[in-house]
């Protein structure tokens, strides 16, 4: 008789519980409660000394920029021997699915890049740290010379989030050289849109391709430049209260007739539509396009480094409305915000080296003699962050250093347009809209108060779902 | 014992398997991991909501959100011309290129290659090299046309909505040409273990080349036509990354937005303060549409082989 024992145990009972039991343990992993703090931060601080990651660094693959960084701080570390700056690199400063990944993970970097439209999502995260004890005018000292409006974006309530160092509006890029072309004078872009229409004519007549006025109307940018040229108009997208859609009405009308009428009755646009951001520059690099809206940063970011553009040929005029003076832009830039996990060391560094880099007139981003021997461009009107006294002296310091005409810009300059900021749920608004631009730009007979009434009750669904 | 059998101990017979049982072990656990967890957590998810860092039962709520969006729906109608395209394009294609290379005497090692090929390629470079080829102002195929002084096209750019969108079209060109060689050698593959006295009985019986292949060839094939057909339309409803690389994954008026490009916009995209609990729930939605038909589809071709 052997020893061994009956056993009802069998091999398929040991794989079922082995089965179980992997099934088991993802359920349980996946029911904890989730996490999104990470106390292990990619910096430290012992015996006074501070490590602070700063992400937005240009990358390698833009040489004099990230010479320029890297000169930046070896000279900051210098002067503040107890604070190390470990820069990340990165083409691209914000990249949403990566950003959303860090910030679920709490993986973000000490002091991290954002847009404005980002502070909500970071505060949903609960990765912003609460930085209003650290900035005032002794550790910023241009802290008070900052415009209102763009201190707003990192702020909720009464408490402060993030620094801002980039901002702009966007305007009327102008083709210089296809306005003389035409018999236009390129110092006095069009301001109404009755002119610009009678430009864009005048442009499209010297054929070879040319038209006089271009436009976006997909992938979001389409329902983007609605909004800015709504805002222009003396209209807005969005309810005070955030909660109902209010493009529908006379502002929101004559845009779209406006791009109606210079796209079927004047043809001075491309037949070619459902264009997105990118291809309006390459038109304007390659000589074939005589007017767009844009930030000022289009022109030397990309038209004339990306698509061959001479920077003398362009220039800047407001942004058209039907009164010819813009009631106000859509406006975006560019925020550093902190981690949650940061120590008030880390912080107190973040803030000084910002300071530095950022927000001192000659120093950092604004170190204009040392932009000029590098053969970067000075004299654009981006950023526009300063008032007061700050603001003349930048604006002296940038004359002085400029490689750019600023003339090229005088009427762009002088409208001082009022930045409005992104309607809330700013993408999904774009989204929605960029169907009725291309409609409109690809449709003779677009029936625009219909467009607009649908686009209006899906804006209204986007906003109650978001509520 | 007298009469009957036993079964060894499980020590003893775990131990002369205990290599097979590790393999086991460590393919349960990595399907745990990479499989299971996220998909359990993604369930959870999508009943969920999160604020200022604190996550709570949000019930169905995102579920009701993600039904009233108006592009819900738009992304579905998109998803399923996606698949039915490739379908007709996608399905149909290999396999009568795997009869013809069947048929072929000469250079079929070297057909066999290139027919496989833009498998090997990256996604991403075989969709960049499309998007090229498609771009309405400076790419190949609209100077070919333009030489050939024939209307050019905005391909995947191309505004409209009215089915099939020559936008989708475009896309699904693209997806057939760069997924077809996996499918075009396992058809092969099948083909040439279909006995070869079949056919030659059908010749002998006056058959042509379409009454064989409608005859004995799609008979003979069947199962893997049919798994195939399932594998493909369950991959065709995840499309994703040939409309986000060939044009940003909208496309004019959102005609080529998938549900997978709508999950993406909802994680990541769309809104101020990113969604995840509205992704998470279309997922789900995705997952039981999948689950469903699949079960269905296993079921009545299970009835049909019995």
């Amino acid at each position: 008789m052997g020893r061994r024992l009956r056993r009802r145990t069998g091999y398929r009972k040991v794989a079922g519980v082995t089965v179980t039991a992997a099934l088991g343990l993802a359920a349980v992993a996946a029911c904890s409660s989730s996490s999104s703090t990470s106390t292990s931060g990619n910096s430290s601080a012992s015996g006074g000394h501070v490590t602070i990651s700063v992400n937005c660094a240009p990358p390698s693959s833009s040489p004099v920029p990230y010479k320029e960084w890297n000169e930046d701080v070896a000279i900051f570390e210098k002067a503040n021997p107890n604070i190390t700056i470990h820069s990340i690199y990165a083409a691209q400063c914000d990249i949403p699915a990566q950003f959303t990944a860090q910030l679920k993970a709490g993986t973000e970097p000490n002091v991290f890049g954002t847009y404005p439209t980002d502070l909500n999502q970071v505060l949903d995260s609960g990765q912003a740290a609460d930085i209003t004890q650290y900035v005032n005018s002794s550790t910023v000292p241009t802290w008070n010379d900052i415009v209102p409006s763009v201190k707003k974006t990192v702020t909720a309530g009464s408490t402060l989030y993030g620094i801002p160092y980039q901002n702009y509006t966007q305007g009327l890029v102008i083709n210089r050289k296809l306005f003389t072309e035409a018999g236009l004078n390129p110092d006095n872009p069009p301001t109404t849109w009755a002119q610009v229409e009678q430009d864009a004519i005048a442009i499209t007549k010297l054929g070879n391709g040319i038209y006089g006025y271009g436009e976006y109307s997909s992938q979001n940018t389409g329902g983007w430049h609605f909004s800015s040229e709504v805002d222009a108009n003396g209209g807005q997208m969005v309810s005070s209260d955030g909660t109902t859609a209010s493009f529908n009405n006379a502002a929101g009308q004559a845009v779209l007739q406006a791009l109606h009428t210079l796209r079927f009755t004047d043809k001075a646009m491309s037949p070619t539509q459902g264009l997105a951001w990118g291809t309006l520059q390459k038109q304007m690099g390659a000589g074939k396009l005589g007017m767009y809206i844009a930030a000022p940063d289009d022109i030397y970011d990309v038209i004339v480094p990306q698509d061959g553009g001479n920077p003398d040929d362009y220039g800047m005029g407001p942004l058209p409305s039907d009164s010819g003076t813009p009631a106000g832009s859509l406006s975006g830039g560019n925020d550093y915000m902190f981690a949650k996990r940061d120590t008030p060391a880390q912080i107190e560094a973040g803030v000084k080296f910002i300071a530095f880099e950022d927000l001192t007139v000659g120093s950092g981003q604004f170190n204009f003699a040392r932009k000029k021997a590098d053969a970067l461009p000075v004299g654009y009107p981006e950023p526009q962050l300063f008032s007061g006294a700050t603001n003349t002296a930048y604006q002296a310091l940038m004359t002085k250093y400029a490689t750019t005409n600023p003339d090229h810009f005088k009427t762009f300059t002088a409208a001082n347009e009022e930045p409005l900021g992104e309607p809330h749920d700013a993408q999904a608004l774009y989204k929605t809209l960029d169907p009725v631009m291309l409609a409109v730009l690809t449709n003779p007979s677009a029936n625009i108060t219909s467009l607009l009434s649908s686009a209006a009750s899906q804006v209204n669904q986007i906003l109650s779902n978001s509520g | 014992m007298p009469g009957g059998t036993h079964r060894p101990a499980i020590g003893p017979r775990v131990q002369r398997n205990l290599s097979a049982h590790g393999f086991l072990f460590g393919a349960l656990l990595c399907f745990a991991l990479f499989s299971w967890y996220p998909m359990v957590r993604e369930i959870i998810m999508s009943f969920q909501k999160t604020h200022l860092g604190v996550t709570s039962w949000a019930g169905f709520s995102n579920y009701e959100r993600i039904f009233h969006d108006p592009t819900f729906w738009t992304a579905w109608r998109n998803t399923l011309e996606f698949t039915l395209l490739a379908l007709i394009l996608g399905f149909a294609v290999p396999f009568f290129v795997a009869i013809l290379l069947n048929e072929l005497r000469h250079a079929k090692g070297y057909l066999r290659c290139l027919v496989y090929l833009p498998v090997m390629l990256p996604p991403a470079s075989a969709l960049l090299l499309f998007a090229y080829f498609y771009d309405p102002t400076y790419g190949l195929f609209n100077r070919i046309l333009h030489v050939l002084h024939l209307p050019t096209s905005q391909w995947t750019l191309t505004p409209g909505t009215t089915w099939p969108t020559m936008a989708m079209i475009s896309v699904v060109i693209a997806a057939t040409w760069m997924n077809m060689g996996g499918a075009t050698l396992i058809y092969l593959a099948a083909l040439q273990n279909i006995p070869g006295e079949l056919y030659e009985a059908a010749e002998l019986d006056g058959a042509g080349v379409f009454k064989k292949i409608r005859h004995i060839t799609i008979p003979q094939t069947r199962f893997i036509l049919s798994v195939l057909l399932l594998l493909q339309i369950v991959a065709t409803m995840q499309m994703f990354v040939e409309a986000f690389i060939l044009n940003g994954g909208q496309g004019a008026g959102n005609n080529t937005e998938s549900v997978v490009y709508l999950i993406y916009q909802y994680a990541f995209a769309l809104s101020g303060a990113s969604n995840f609990n509205s992704a998470a729930a279309l997922g789900v939605v995705l997952l039981i549409v999948l689950s469903v038909f699949s079960g269905g589809y296993l079921w009545l071709t299970r009835t049909q082989e019995r």
